[in-house]
Protein backbone atom coordinates (compact mmCIF):
# COMPACT_ATOMS: atom_id res chain seq x y z
CA UNK A 1 0.00 0.00 0.00
CA UNK A 2 2.78 2.22 0.87
CA UNK A 3 4.62 1.61 -2.19
CA UNK A 4 1.45 2.30 -4.28
CA UNK A 5 0.99 5.96 -2.60
CA UNK A 6 4.44 6.78 -2.94
CA UNK A 7 4.61 5.66 -6.82
CA UNK A 8 1.17 7.43 -7.43
CA UNK A 9 2.93 10.92 -5.38
CA UNK A 10 6.16 10.39 -7.70
CA UNK A 11 3.60 10.70 -10.24
CA UNK A 12 1.92 13.05 -9.81
CA UNK A 13 5.10 15.21 -8.82
CA UNK A 14 6.54 14.34 -12.40
CA UNK A 15 3.20 15.77 -14.04
CA UNK A 16 3.17 19.30 -11.83
CA UNK A 17 6.85 19.46 -13.11
CA UNK A 18 6.17 18.96 -16.32
CA UNK A 19 3.40 21.47 -16.74
CA UNK A 20 5.33 23.89 -14.36
CA UNK A 21 8.16 26.55 -15.81
CA UNK A 22 11.19 24.55 -15.46
CA UNK A 23 13.77 24.71 -17.96
CA UNK A 24 13.35 22.69 -21.06
CA UNK A 25 17.05 20.91 -20.90
CA UNK A 26 15.47 19.89 -16.92
CA UNK A 27 13.05 17.52 -19.50
CA UNK A 28 15.38 16.45 -22.10
CA UNK A 29 18.06 15.14 -19.45
CA UNK A 30 15.27 13.35 -17.15
CA UNK A 31 13.79 11.52 -19.91
CA UNK A 32 17.34 9.85 -20.32
CA UNK A 33 17.85 9.28 -16.61
CA UNK A 34 13.96 8.02 -16.47
CA UNK A 35 14.56 5.50 -19.34
CA UNK A 36 17.83 4.03 -17.44
CA UNK A 37 15.88 3.77 -14.79
CA UNK A 38 13.17 1.53 -16.74
CA UNK A 39 16.28 -0.53 -18.31
CA UNK A 40 18.12 -1.11 -15.51
CA UNK A 41 14.93 -2.44 -13.27
CA UNK A 42 14.31 -4.37 -16.30
CA UNK A 43 17.34 -5.89 -16.72
CA UNK A 44 17.54 -7.17 -13.08
CA UNK A 45 14.58 -9.32 -13.22
CA UNK A 46 16.68 -11.92 -15.51
CA UNK A 47 20.22 -10.45 -14.40
CA UNK A 48 19.53 -9.90 -10.94
CA UNK A 49 17.06 -12.22 -9.48
CA UNK A 50 17.93 -15.46 -12.25
CA UNK A 51 21.50 -14.67 -12.60
CA UNK A 52 21.49 -14.39 -16.27
CA UNK A 53 23.83 -11.76 -17.43
CA UNK A 54 21.93 -10.26 -20.79
CA UNK A 55 24.10 -8.00 -22.97
CA UNK A 56 21.35 -7.41 -25.24
CA UNK A 57 19.25 -4.96 -23.95
CA UNK A 58 20.41 -2.89 -27.06
CA UNK A 59 18.51 -5.26 -29.19
CA UNK A 60 15.50 -5.12 -27.09
CA UNK A 61 15.34 -1.57 -26.59
CA UNK A 62 15.68 -1.34 -30.11
CA UNK A 63 13.24 -3.97 -31.25
CA UNK A 64 10.89 -1.45 -29.19
CA UNK A 65 11.91 1.84 -30.58
CA UNK A 66 11.76 0.38 -34.46
CA UNK A 67 8.39 -0.99 -33.95
CA UNK A 68 7.09 2.45 -32.49
CA UNK A 69 8.59 3.67 -36.06
CA UNK A 70 7.01 1.23 -38.11
CA UNK A 71 3.36 1.79 -36.34
CA UNK A 72 3.98 5.11 -36.57
CA UNK A 73 4.87 5.49 -40.33
CA UNK A 74 2.19 2.61 -41.79
CA UNK A 75 -0.67 4.05 -39.72
CA UNK A 76 0.30 6.81 -37.61
CA UNK A 77 -0.84 5.10 -34.25
CA UNK A 78 -0.98 7.24 -31.39
CA UNK A 79 2.42 6.71 -28.85
CA UNK A 80 0.76 4.75 -26.25
CA UNK A 81 -0.14 2.83 -28.97
CA UNK A 82 3.73 2.55 -29.79
CA UNK A 83 4.72 1.40 -26.55
CA UNK A 84 1.79 -0.95 -25.89
CA UNK A 85 3.47 -2.70 -29.44
CA UNK A 86 6.78 -1.87 -28.51
CA UNK A 87 6.49 -4.17 -25.51
CA UNK A 88 4.64 -6.32 -26.86
CA UNK A 89 7.36 -7.30 -29.71
CA UNK A 90 10.16 -7.03 -27.02
CA UNK A 91 8.58 -9.37 -24.97
CA UNK A 92 8.15 -12.01 -28.43
CA UNK A 93 12.14 -11.16 -29.11
CA UNK A 94 12.70 -12.02 -25.38
CA UNK A 95 10.98 -15.32 -25.91
CA UNK A 96 12.40 -16.21 -28.69
CA UNK A 97 15.84 -15.07 -27.10
CA UNK A 98 14.95 -17.28 -24.22
CA UNK A 99 13.90 -20.34 -25.83
CA UNK A 100 17.18 -20.37 -28.34
CA UNK A 101 19.89 -19.13 -25.14
CA UNK A 102 18.22 -20.27 -21.88
CA UNK A 103 20.18 -23.31 -22.04
CA UNK A 104 23.09 -21.93 -22.12
CA UNK A 105 24.69 -21.15 -18.74
CA UNK A 106 26.95 -18.27 -17.56
CA UNK A 107 29.39 -16.78 -20.52
CA UNK A 108 28.10 -18.58 -22.77
CA UNK A 109 24.39 -17.04 -22.48
CA UNK A 110 26.40 -13.39 -22.10
CA UNK A 111 27.97 -13.88 -25.04
CA UNK A 112 24.77 -15.33 -27.15
CA UNK A 113 22.69 -12.52 -25.89
CA UNK A 114 25.75 -10.18 -27.34
CA UNK A 115 24.97 -11.81 -31.02
CA UNK A 116 20.99 -10.93 -30.64
CA UNK A 117 22.09 -7.21 -30.37
CA UNK A 118 24.40 -7.30 -33.75
CA UNK A 119 21.36 -9.56 -35.76
CA UNK A 120 18.98 -6.87 -35.08
CA UNK A 121 21.26 -3.95 -36.31
CA UNK A 122 22.38 -5.84 -38.79
CA UNK A 123 18.25 -6.35 -39.99
CA UNK A 124 17.16 -2.74 -39.91
CA UNK A 125 20.22 -1.71 -41.61
CA UNK A 126 18.99 -3.56 -44.61
CA UNK A 127 15.19 -2.66 -44.09
CA UNK A 128 14.16 -0.20 -46.52
CA UNK A 129 11.30 0.59 -45.05
CA UNK A 130 12.73 2.14 -41.93
CA UNK A 131 15.46 4.41 -43.57
CA UNK A 132 18.51 1.39 -43.33
CA UNK A 133 21.66 2.51 -42.74
CA UNK A 134 20.89 6.29 -43.01
CA UNK A 135 17.94 6.35 -40.87
CA UNK A 136 14.65 8.06 -40.90
CA UNK A 137 13.48 11.59 -40.02
CA UNK A 138 10.13 11.40 -38.25
CA UNK A 139 7.48 14.73 -37.77
CA UNK A 140 6.22 14.39 -34.53
CA UNK A 141 2.37 15.13 -34.00
CA UNK A 142 1.20 17.84 -32.18
CA UNK A 143 1.37 17.86 -28.02
CA UNK A 144 -1.24 16.98 -26.28
CA UNK A 145 -2.26 19.30 -23.90
CA UNK A 146 -1.56 20.01 -20.88
CA UNK A 147 1.81 19.88 -21.76
CA UNK A 148 3.47 22.39 -23.59
CA UNK A 149 6.00 21.00 -25.24
CA UNK A 150 6.85 17.27 -26.55
CA UNK A 151 9.91 16.55 -24.34
CA UNK A 152 7.71 17.50 -21.19
CA UNK A 153 5.12 14.83 -22.47
CA UNK A 154 7.73 12.38 -22.93
CA UNK A 155 8.93 13.17 -19.63
CA UNK A 156 6.01 12.19 -17.79
CA UNK A 157 5.60 9.29 -20.31
CA UNK A 158 9.12 7.95 -19.21
CA UNK A 159 8.44 8.61 -15.40
CA UNK A 160 5.14 6.22 -15.73
CA UNK A 161 6.60 3.51 -17.37
CA UNK A 162 9.80 3.54 -14.78
CA UNK A 163 6.65 3.67 -12.02
CA UNK A 164 5.45 0.73 -14.13
CA UNK A 165 8.81 -1.37 -14.61
CA UNK A 166 9.33 -1.10 -10.53
CA UNK A 167 6.16 -2.10 -9.62
CA UNK A 168 6.25 -5.27 -11.90
CA UNK A 169 9.60 -6.07 -10.61
CA UNK A 170 8.56 -5.63 -7.24
CA UNK A 171 5.44 -7.56 -7.70
CA UNK A 172 8.10 -10.59 -9.46
CA UNK A 173 10.83 -10.05 -6.33
CA UNK A 174 8.00 -10.70 -3.72
CA UNK A 175 6.27 -13.20 -5.23
CA UNK A 176 6.71 -17.29 -5.80
CA UNK A 177 7.73 -16.44 -8.96
CA UNK A 178 11.05 -14.10 -7.33
CA UNK A 179 11.57 -16.90 -4.66
CA UNK A 180 11.77 -19.61 -7.91
CA UNK A 181 14.03 -17.48 -9.75
CA UNK A 182 16.21 -16.83 -6.78
CA UNK A 183 16.74 -20.74 -6.29
CA UNK A 184 17.86 -20.89 -9.52
CA UNK A 185 20.09 -18.78 -9.68
CA UNK A 186 21.77 -20.17 -6.25
CA UNK A 187 21.72 -23.59 -8.07
CA UNK A 188 19.23 -25.16 -10.86
CA UNK A 189 19.84 -28.47 -9.82
CA UNK A 190 18.92 -28.04 -6.62
CA UNK A 191 15.65 -25.65 -7.95
CA UNK A 192 14.39 -28.54 -10.33
CA UNK A 193 15.13 -31.16 -7.69
CA UNK A 194 12.88 -29.57 -5.39
CA UNK A 195 10.13 -28.67 -8.22
CA UNK A 196 10.95 -25.34 -9.97
CA UNK A 197 10.38 -25.37 -13.29
CA UNK A 198 13.44 -23.93 -14.52
CA UNK A 199 12.96 -23.30 -18.08
CA UNK A 200 9.91 -21.94 -17.67
CA UNK A 201 10.50 -19.61 -15.17
CA UNK A 202 13.95 -18.13 -17.21
CA UNK A 203 11.51 -17.60 -19.90
CA UNK A 204 8.81 -15.81 -17.96
CA UNK A 205 12.29 -13.31 -16.85
CA UNK A 206 12.74 -13.15 -20.20
CA UNK A 207 10.00 -12.21 -21.66
CA UNK A 208 8.79 -9.63 -18.94
CA UNK A 209 12.19 -8.30 -18.92
CA UNK A 210 12.06 -8.18 -22.61
CA UNK A 211 8.49 -6.19 -22.99
CA UNK A 212 9.81 -3.65 -20.51
CA UNK A 213 13.07 -2.57 -22.33
CA UNK A 214 10.76 -2.72 -25.39
CA UNK A 215 8.37 -0.42 -23.82
CA UNK A 216 11.33 1.79 -22.59
CA UNK A 217 12.67 1.75 -26.66
CA UNK A 218 9.09 2.79 -27.61
CA UNK A 219 9.50 6.64 -26.93
CA UNK A 220 12.74 7.15 -28.07
CA UNK A 221 12.28 8.06 -31.52
CA UNK A 222 9.53 10.54 -30.92
CA UNK A 223 12.12 12.13 -28.27
CA UNK A 224 14.86 12.70 -31.45
CA UNK A 225 12.42 12.94 -34.21
CA UNK A 226 15.16 11.04 -35.84
CA UNK A 227 16.02 6.96 -35.48
CA UNK A 228 19.05 5.01 -36.91
CA UNK A 229 20.57 1.85 -36.50
CA UNK A 230 24.03 2.63 -34.92
CA UNK A 231 23.10 4.76 -32.18
CA UNK A 232 19.51 3.03 -31.64
CA UNK A 233 21.26 -0.57 -31.25
CA UNK A 234 24.58 0.86 -28.92
CA UNK A 235 25.89 -1.11 -26.48
CA UNK A 236 25.70 2.10 -24.43
CA UNK A 237 21.97 1.03 -23.06
CA UNK A 238 23.90 -2.26 -22.10
CA UNK A 239 26.34 -0.47 -19.77
CA UNK A 240 23.19 1.66 -18.27
CA UNK A 241 21.04 -0.93 -17.46
CA UNK A 242 24.14 -3.31 -16.45
CA UNK A 243 25.98 -0.61 -14.96
CA UNK A 244 22.56 0.67 -12.72
CA UNK A 245 21.78 -2.77 -10.97
CA UNK A 246 25.41 -3.43 -10.44
CA UNK A 247 26.35 0.12 -9.01
CA UNK A 248 22.36 0.38 -7.30
CA UNK A 249 22.63 -3.77 -6.02
CA UNK A 250 20.99 -6.62 -7.92
CA UNK A 251 19.51 -8.10 -4.90
CA UNK A 252 16.23 -5.96 -4.67
CA UNK A 253 14.57 -3.91 -6.54
CA UNK A 254 15.26 -0.93 -4.84
CA UNK A 255 19.06 -1.60 -6.03
CA UNK A 256 18.43 -0.44 -9.92
CA UNK A 257 16.49 2.30 -9.11
CA UNK A 258 19.32 3.93 -6.97
CA UNK A 259 21.87 2.81 -9.72
CA UNK A 260 20.55 4.48 -12.48
CA UNK A 261 19.59 7.40 -11.03
CA UNK A 262 23.11 7.73 -9.50
CA UNK A 263 24.80 7.00 -13.18
CA UNK A 264 22.41 8.32 -15.52
CA UNK A 265 22.57 11.76 -13.33
CA UNK A 266 25.77 11.89 -13.23
CA UNK A 267 26.48 10.84 -17.21
CA UNK A 268 24.03 13.86 -17.95
CA UNK A 269 25.83 16.04 -15.64
CA UNK A 270 29.27 15.04 -17.02
CA UNK A 271 28.51 15.39 -20.78
CA UNK A 272 27.28 18.92 -20.30
CA UNK A 273 29.99 20.55 -17.81
CA UNK A 274 33.05 18.06 -19.27
CA UNK A 275 32.36 16.27 -22.14
CA UNK A 276 31.14 12.86 -23.51
CA UNK A 277 34.21 11.31 -23.74
CA UNK A 278 35.18 11.81 -20.25
CA UNK A 279 31.66 10.54 -19.20
CA UNK A 280 32.45 7.29 -20.53
CA UNK A 281 35.28 6.77 -18.64
CA UNK A 282 33.38 7.61 -15.31
CA UNK A 283 30.95 5.28 -16.07
CA UNK A 284 33.87 2.53 -16.33
CA UNK A 285 35.62 3.95 -13.37
CA UNK A 286 32.53 3.71 -11.04
CA UNK A 287 31.87 0.62 -12.51
CA UNK A 288 35.18 -1.15 -11.71
CA UNK A 289 35.18 0.64 -7.86
CA UNK A 290 31.83 -0.95 -7.17
CA UNK A 291 32.39 -4.59 -8.63
CA UNK A 292 35.71 -4.83 -6.70
CA UNK A 293 35.15 -2.61 -3.42
CA UNK A 294 30.86 -2.98 -2.93
CA UNK A 295 29.60 -6.11 -5.16
CA UNK A 296 26.58 -5.86 -3.45
CA UNK A 297 26.13 -2.44 -4.82
CA UNK A 298 24.90 0.96 -3.07
CA UNK A 299 22.21 -1.77 -1.16
CA UNK A 300 24.95 -3.32 0.34
CA UNK A 301 26.96 -0.30 1.52
CA UNK A 302 23.67 0.57 3.06
CA UNK A 303 22.83 -2.33 4.84
CA UNK A 304 26.35 -2.42 6.38
CA UNK A 305 26.21 0.94 6.81
CA UNK A 306 22.67 0.40 9.23
CA UNK A 307 24.00 -3.11 11.00
CA UNK A 308 27.20 -0.76 12.14
CA UNK A 309 25.04 2.05 13.14
CA UNK A 310 22.90 -0.01 14.79
CA UNK A 311 24.98 -1.97 17.11
CA UNK B 1 3.03 -59.52 -6.75
CA UNK B 2 3.01 -55.97 -5.10
CA UNK B 3 3.10 -53.53 -7.84
CA UNK B 4 6.69 -51.91 -7.47
CA UNK B 5 7.10 -48.15 -6.45
CA UNK B 6 10.21 -47.32 -8.61
CA UNK B 7 11.12 -49.98 -12.09
CA UNK B 8 14.11 -49.21 -13.50
CA UNK B 9 14.88 -51.46 -16.61
CA UNK B 10 17.71 -51.60 -18.92
CA UNK B 11 19.18 -47.92 -18.94
CA UNK B 12 22.82 -47.31 -19.64
CA UNK B 13 24.16 -43.72 -19.87
CA UNK B 14 27.30 -42.71 -21.76
CA UNK B 15 29.46 -39.57 -21.46
CA UNK B 16 30.80 -39.46 -25.07
CA UNK B 17 33.05 -42.90 -24.82
CA UNK B 18 32.64 -43.34 -21.55
CA UNK B 19 30.10 -45.75 -20.53
CA UNK B 20 28.90 -44.67 -17.02
CA UNK B 21 25.82 -47.45 -16.44
CA UNK B 22 25.21 -50.50 -18.66
CA UNK B 23 22.39 -52.12 -18.83
CA UNK B 24 20.97 -51.07 -14.83
CA UNK B 25 18.04 -52.71 -13.70
CA UNK B 26 16.83 -52.55 -10.68
CA UNK B 27 13.03 -53.19 -8.80
CA UNK B 28 12.22 -51.27 -5.85
CA UNK B 29 9.23 -51.91 -3.56
CA UNK B 30 6.89 -49.34 -2.01
CA UNK B 31 7.93 -48.78 1.58
CA UNK B 32 11.37 -50.49 1.19
CA UNK B 33 14.97 -49.70 2.80
CA UNK B 34 17.19 -49.99 -0.46
CA UNK B 35 21.15 -49.48 -0.23
CA UNK B 36 22.82 -48.28 -3.08
CA UNK B 37 26.80 -49.17 -3.02
CA UNK B 38 30.07 -48.92 -4.99
CA UNK B 39 33.24 -48.07 -4.94
CA UNK B 40 33.79 -43.98 -6.44
CA UNK B 41 32.84 -43.09 -10.22
CA UNK B 42 31.12 -46.77 -9.89
CA UNK B 43 27.43 -44.75 -11.58
CA UNK B 44 25.58 -44.33 -8.08
CA UNK B 45 25.54 -40.89 -8.17
CA UNK B 46 24.33 -41.15 -12.37
CA UNK B 47 21.57 -43.66 -11.44
CA UNK B 48 20.19 -41.28 -8.96
CA UNK B 49 20.86 -38.58 -11.42
CA UNK B 50 18.99 -40.51 -14.42
CA UNK B 51 16.22 -41.48 -11.74
CA UNK B 52 15.54 -37.78 -10.15
CA UNK B 53 15.55 -36.73 -13.78
CA UNK B 54 19.27 -34.22 -13.53
CA UNK B 55 20.22 -36.65 -16.47
CA UNK B 56 18.59 -38.51 -19.34
CA UNK B 57 19.16 -41.78 -19.52
CA UNK B 58 20.34 -43.04 -22.85
CA UNK B 59 18.13 -45.93 -23.13
CA UNK B 60 15.54 -48.22 -21.10
CA UNK B 61 12.59 -46.94 -19.16
CA UNK B 62 12.10 -46.04 -15.50
CA UNK B 63 8.67 -46.40 -14.48
CA UNK B 64 7.43 -44.31 -11.17
CA UNK B 65 4.21 -45.94 -9.60
CA UNK B 66 3.74 -47.85 -12.81
CA UNK B 67 4.40 -44.86 -15.05
CA UNK B 68 6.92 -44.08 -17.47
CA UNK B 69 9.05 -41.09 -15.89
CA UNK B 70 12.56 -41.23 -18.26
CA UNK B 71 11.72 -37.96 -20.54
CA UNK B 72 9.91 -35.94 -17.65
CA UNK B 73 12.34 -33.13 -16.51
CA UNK B 74 13.36 -33.31 -13.16
CA UNK B 75 10.92 -30.92 -11.43
CA UNK B 76 8.20 -32.46 -12.88
CA UNK B 77 9.62 -35.74 -11.16
CA UNK B 78 9.85 -33.98 -7.70
CA UNK B 79 6.12 -33.20 -8.09
CA UNK B 80 5.17 -37.14 -8.49
CA UNK B 81 6.64 -37.93 -5.21
CA UNK B 82 10.31 -38.25 -6.20
CA UNK B 83 12.89 -36.34 -3.98
CA UNK B 84 17.00 -36.42 -3.84
CA UNK B 85 19.41 -34.71 -1.19
CA UNK B 86 22.85 -33.94 -2.83
CA UNK B 87 26.14 -35.65 -2.25
CA UNK B 88 27.77 -32.09 -2.92
CA UNK B 89 25.16 -29.78 -0.71
CA UNK B 90 23.78 -27.49 -2.75
CA UNK B 91 21.66 -25.30 -0.69
CA UNK B 92 20.28 -21.81 -1.83
CA UNK B 93 22.97 -20.03 -0.59
CA UNK B 94 21.05 -16.32 -1.00
CA UNK B 95 18.57 -17.77 1.50
CA UNK B 96 17.57 -18.20 4.80
CA UNK B 97 17.65 -22.04 6.03
CA UNK B 98 13.75 -21.97 6.70
CA UNK B 99 13.47 -20.22 3.17
CA UNK B 100 15.25 -23.20 1.60
CA UNK B 101 12.39 -25.12 2.41
CA UNK B 102 9.96 -22.87 1.33
CA UNK B 103 10.94 -23.53 -2.22
CA UNK B 104 9.61 -27.21 -2.24
CA UNK B 105 7.06 -26.39 -0.05
CA UNK B 106 5.60 -23.82 -3.00
CA UNK B 107 6.58 -25.36 -5.75
CA UNK B 108 6.01 -29.24 -4.73
CA UNK B 109 3.22 -29.26 -1.90
CA UNK B 110 1.68 -25.46 -2.70
CA UNK B 111 1.30 -24.61 0.57
CA UNK B 112 0.55 -21.07 1.53
CA UNK B 113 3.52 -19.41 3.12
CA UNK B 114 2.30 -19.34 6.92
CA UNK B 115 1.65 -22.83 6.97
CA UNK B 116 4.46 -23.58 5.04
CA UNK B 117 6.81 -21.89 7.59
CA UNK B 118 4.96 -23.71 10.46
CA UNK B 119 5.27 -27.61 8.80
CA UNK B 120 9.24 -26.20 8.09
CA UNK B 121 9.71 -25.63 11.63
CA UNK B 122 8.43 -28.65 12.28
CA UNK B 123 11.56 -31.13 9.77
CA UNK B 124 13.97 -28.36 11.29
CA UNK B 125 12.85 -29.57 14.86
CA UNK B 126 12.69 -32.92 13.68
CA UNK B 127 16.54 -32.74 12.32
CA UNK B 128 17.75 -30.52 14.43
CA UNK B 129 18.22 -27.02 12.42
CA UNK B 130 15.78 -25.38 14.32
CA UNK B 131 17.93 -22.48 15.93
CA UNK B 132 19.33 -21.98 13.07
CA UNK B 133 16.27 -21.22 11.23
CA UNK B 134 16.83 -17.88 10.11
CA UNK B 135 20.46 -18.48 9.65
CA UNK B 136 21.70 -17.37 6.10
CA UNK B 137 22.50 -20.81 4.37
CA UNK B 138 25.91 -19.73 4.14
CA UNK B 139 27.00 -19.55 7.01
CA UNK B 140 26.57 -23.14 7.90
CA UNK B 141 28.80 -25.51 8.94
CA UNK B 142 29.25 -28.71 6.43
CA UNK B 143 27.06 -31.14 8.73
CA UNK B 144 24.72 -28.60 9.36
CA UNK B 145 24.43 -28.66 5.01
CA UNK B 146 24.04 -32.03 5.29
CA UNK B 147 20.63 -31.72 7.45
CA UNK B 148 19.53 -28.66 5.38
CA UNK B 149 19.82 -31.14 2.12
CA UNK B 150 17.88 -33.38 3.64
CA UNK B 151 15.13 -31.40 5.90
CA UNK B 152 14.71 -29.77 2.12
CA UNK B 153 13.95 -33.03 -0.02
CA UNK B 154 11.65 -34.22 3.20
CA UNK B 155 9.79 -30.70 2.50
CA UNK B 156 8.67 -31.83 -1.02
CA UNK B 157 6.73 -34.97 0.92
CA UNK B 158 8.04 -37.48 -1.17
CA UNK B 159 7.08 -40.77 -1.38
CA UNK B 160 10.29 -41.84 -2.75
CA UNK B 161 13.43 -40.24 -0.76
CA UNK B 162 16.85 -40.62 -2.39
CA UNK B 163 19.60 -39.94 0.02
CA UNK B 164 22.89 -39.34 -1.41
CA UNK B 165 25.48 -39.44 1.18
CA UNK B 166 23.86 -37.87 3.51
CA UNK B 167 26.03 -38.58 6.12
CA UNK B 168 29.45 -37.94 4.69
CA UNK B 169 31.49 -36.48 7.15
CA UNK B 170 29.26 -36.58 10.00
CA UNK B 171 30.19 -38.23 13.80
CA UNK B 172 28.79 -41.49 14.87
CA UNK B 173 26.35 -39.85 16.77
CA UNK B 174 25.29 -37.35 13.82
CA UNK B 175 25.03 -40.50 11.91
CA UNK B 176 23.17 -41.94 14.82
CA UNK B 177 20.58 -38.77 14.28
CA UNK B 178 20.20 -38.80 10.62
CA UNK B 179 19.58 -42.99 10.77
CA UNK B 180 17.18 -42.09 13.03
CA UNK B 181 15.30 -39.51 10.98
CA UNK B 182 15.45 -41.97 7.89
CA UNK B 183 14.00 -45.00 9.73
CA UNK B 184 11.27 -42.80 11.16
CA UNK B 185 10.62 -41.63 7.71
CA UNK B 186 10.17 -44.94 6.42
CA UNK B 187 7.76 -46.41 9.02
CA UNK B 188 5.50 -43.78 7.52
CA UNK B 189 5.26 -45.18 4.25
CA UNK B 190 8.46 -43.35 2.48
CA UNK B 191 10.66 -45.67 0.17
CA UNK B 192 14.50 -44.98 0.94
CA UNK B 193 17.26 -45.20 -1.57
CA UNK B 194 20.13 -44.46 0.34
CA UNK B 195 23.92 -44.62 -1.24
CA UNK B 196 26.46 -44.46 1.53
CA UNK B 197 30.04 -44.76 1.53
CA UNK B 198 29.76 -45.63 5.79
CA UNK B 199 29.34 -49.46 5.04
CA UNK B 200 28.05 -49.92 8.61
CA UNK B 201 25.18 -47.36 8.30
CA UNK B 202 24.22 -48.76 4.89
CA UNK B 203 24.03 -51.99 6.41
CA UNK B 204 22.02 -51.31 9.29
CA UNK B 205 20.20 -49.81 7.39
CA UNK B 206 18.98 -51.61 4.47
CA UNK B 207 16.82 -53.91 3.94
CA UNK B 208 18.40 -54.95 0.27
CA UNK B 209 21.80 -54.21 -1.20
CA UNK B 210 23.11 -53.61 -4.93
CA UNK B 211 26.54 -52.86 -5.59
CA UNK B 212 27.70 -50.91 -8.48
CA UNK B 213 30.95 -51.17 -10.04
CA UNK B 214 32.17 -49.68 -13.42
CA UNK B 215 28.47 -48.89 -14.50
CA UNK B 216 26.73 -52.22 -13.58
CA UNK B 217 25.34 -54.68 -11.23
CA UNK B 218 27.96 -56.78 -9.71
CA UNK B 219 25.85 -58.06 -6.73
CA UNK B 220 22.37 -57.81 -5.21
CA UNK B 221 21.20 -59.57 -2.01
CA UNK B 222 20.47 -58.61 1.59
CA UNK B 223 23.23 -56.77 3.76
CA UNK B 224 24.82 -59.49 5.18
CA UNK B 225 25.40 -61.69 1.86
CA UNK B 226 26.91 -58.79 -0.20
CA UNK B 227 29.57 -58.00 2.48
CA UNK B 228 31.07 -61.47 1.96
CA UNK B 229 30.35 -61.60 -1.64
CA UNK B 230 34.02 -62.08 -3.26
CA UNK B 231 33.14 -59.51 -6.27
CA UNK B 232 32.16 -56.86 -3.68
CA UNK B 233 35.07 -57.01 -1.83
CA UNK B 234 37.32 -57.01 -4.76
CA UNK B 235 35.50 -54.13 -6.50
CA UNK B 236 36.25 -52.66 -2.99
CA UNK B 237 39.95 -53.86 -2.55
CA UNK B 238 41.25 -54.06 -5.71
CA UNK B 239 42.37 -58.09 -4.33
Amino acid sequence: MKFWIAAALLFLAAFGVAISGVNEYFFFAAYVVLTAVTLATAWNILGGYAGYVNFGPPAFFGTGAYTAVVLFKWLGAPLAAQIAAGAAMGGLLGFGVGLLTLRLRGIFFAIATVAVVFIMETLMINWRYVGGATGLQLLRPPVIAPFETYARMLFVVAAFMALASVAVARYVQGSWIGRGLRALRDSEEAAEANGVPTLKLKLFACVVSGALMGAAGAPMPMYLSFIEPASTFNLSYTISALGGSIIGGMSHWLGPILGALLLGTLQQIITVTISGEVNVLIVGVLLVLFVVLAPEGILGLLKRWFKASSK
Amino acid sequence: MVQSILEVKGISKHFGGFTALADVSIDIAPGERFGLIGPNGSGKTTLINCISGALRNDGGSIRFEGEEISRLPAYRRTRKGIARSFQIPRPFHSMSVIDNLLVPYEYVVHLKQSEAERQAMDILRRIGLAERARAPSNQLSQVELRKLELARAMAARPRLLISDEAMAGLSGSEVDEVLKILFDLNAQGITIIMIEHIMQAVMRFSQRVICLDAGRIICEGVPEAIVKNPDVQKAYLGA
